[in-house]
């Protein structure tokens, strides 16, 4: 069973939302990273790149193939996680402990829009 | 339509041993056993071994078997030695590819075994059995009957001998075979494989089969699945179906000329095609690049030179023997000379990439 951690928010294409004052750090979720196997790139976008909720925003690859990342929210991502362009693996070893990017969100209503948790298992489990 | 998949043989075991099992040429194939590079490692460093069952087996016979398989291979087998294999192509009138495939010439006159792809047997036999009028041979798909482990590495040869007892398999050499039984049932074993690797491929019967998988893993060889059987013939230079070769691609296309034997013989389906190709040069070839980045270039992603396209991606992986960011792609003309600068299209972004050799691995045969 992939593990979920309680007070993120969570997007149905898996990627999951921790909010800090109205920055949004984004990463993919445990059960994302088991059901691709072994990454071996992560596509990141630039600092500065602005993001609709819903847009592609990278990759996460496997050797067989590569997943596409959707943003959850609206905004500027400020930051991108350089370690991971490396050490892509980290999200295999700890999904939740290891963001992606770092995006300034300019709607935060669409938080709501995300499922916490219990829905997010929930979803899961019936895939 | 998931339920009209078929089964290998060995399809239980693949279940059991906890494999992901994805549907491939019309079979339901075991992907990986635990994951794609630990096998690929095994293969390159110790032994492996994969079920391809699912490749069909078709015999050709009769007093005009030689003059016929002729007719309708690219490669000569004319006065080849009993044992020998060669590999090769079924071409259409227009010189491109029906299959790819391993003739194997059997130990007694007039008698051949056609290896062919698993996705093109139906196609193929009916292929082969068109062309026959006129030609005095039988044609018998017994794809269905007989059963295929490939056992690759290097230490394939140590398993066959001391696990397997198949003591005459250590003298085979590259591309040749022999007649073995496996209690009392006929086994064609033959030093041939898919992985750049030393190795065997070993037809049987689906039982015998079964019992050979079950021997082979006890012993330590590991169980591969047919992600690292693309990684590793991808590494080698060695074309897959429907990527490097397909119905719209000639073999000088795909750089397998030295296959097609346009010179050494008179006549074969597709050869007038093949020799008017040659004569008029091509318009576009399938080259090696190679990313300075670790972006991973996939199949079907544009080849482009300032924002215009020149190419595709035919399959490109990070190559997990040379840890390079690197694919074949099939290219126009102007733009396959070595070390030419091209881009690659990566989702949004391009990144720059240099025409290199379409093998990435310095392959390991046994001569």
């Amino acid at each position: 069973m992939a593990k979920t951690v309680e007070g993120l928010y969570y997007s149905e294409s898996h990627e999951w939302v921790k909010v800090e004052g109205d920055v949004a750090v984004i990463g993919i979720t445990d059960y994302a990273q088991h059901s691709m196997g072994d990454l071996s790139y992560v596509d990141m976008p630039e600092v500065d790149d602005e993001l609709a909720a819903g847009d592609e925003f990278g990759a996460v690859e496997s050797v067989k193939a590569a997943s596409d990342l959707y943003s959850p929210v609206s905004g500027t991502v400020i930051e991108v996680n350089e370690e991971l362009e490396d050490a892509p693996e980290l999200l295999n070893e700890d999904a939740f402990a290891n963001w992606i990017i770092k995006v300034k969100m300019t709607d935060q209503s669409e938080l709501e829009g995300l499922m916490d948790a219990a829905a997010y298992e929930a979803m899961c489990a019936e895939a | 339509m998931e339920e009209n998949l078929l089964k290998t043989c060995l399809y239980d075991k693949h279940v059991a041993l906890g494999a992901l099992m994805s549907p491939f040429g019309g079979f339901i194939m075991p992907i990986q056993y635990t994951n794609i590079t630990d096998e690929h490692n095994a293969v390159r460093k110790a032994a492996g071994m994969f079920d391809v069952s699912h490749m069909g087996e078709i015999f050709v016979s009769g007093p005009d078997a030689e003059k016929f398989v002729n007719h309708i291979f690219s490669n000569n087998i004319s006065g080849i030695p009993e044992g020998k294999i060669l590999y090769g192509m079924m071409l259409y009138p227009n010189g491109t590819v029906v299959d790819d495939l391993l003739v194997y010439k059997e130990f007694q006159s007039d008698h051949f075994l056609l290896v062919v792809n698993a996705s093109n047997i139906a196609k193929d036999y009916e292929w082969i059995c068109a062309q026959k009028e006129g030609y005095d041979v039988e044609v018998v798909n017994a794809s269905d009957s007989w059963g295929e482990i490939a056992l690759q590495g290097p230490l394939a040869e140590k398993f066959a001998v001391e696990t397997l007892g198949l003591e005459p398999a250590a003298a085979l050499g590259f591309y040749t075979y022999y007649e073995a039984e496996w209690k009392g049932e006929r086994m064609v074993v033959s030093r041939t494989g898919y992985t750049g690797e030393d190795g065997f491929e070993i037809y049987c019967s689906h039982a015998a089969v079964n019992e050979i998988w079950d021997i082979l893993l006890a012993a330590g060889v590991v169980p591969c699945g047919l992600g690292c059987r693309d990684t590793l013939r991808f590494e080698a230079g060695l074309p897959l179906y429907g990527h490097e070769l397909s119905d719209e691609i000639t073999p000088l296309e795909a750089g397998l000329g030295m296959f097609v034997k346009v010179k050494d013989k008179e006549e074969f389906i597709g050869r007038d095609a093949i020799a008017a190709q040659k004569e008029a040069g091509l318009s576009r070839k399938i080259v090696g690049i190679e990313l300075q980045d670790k972006a991973i270039p996939r199949a079907g992603y544009p080849v482009e030179i300032e924002g215009q396209q020149v190419g595709v991606v035919t399959t490109g992986y990070r190559s997990i023997s040379t840890d390079r960011s690197v694919c074949v792609a099939m290219v126009d003309k102007a733009y396959t000379e070595l070390g030419t600068q091209v881009e690659i299209r990566i989702r949004k972004k391009v990144f720059p990439g240099i025409v290199c050799k379409k093998r990435f691995y310095e392959t390991n045969y046994k001569k």
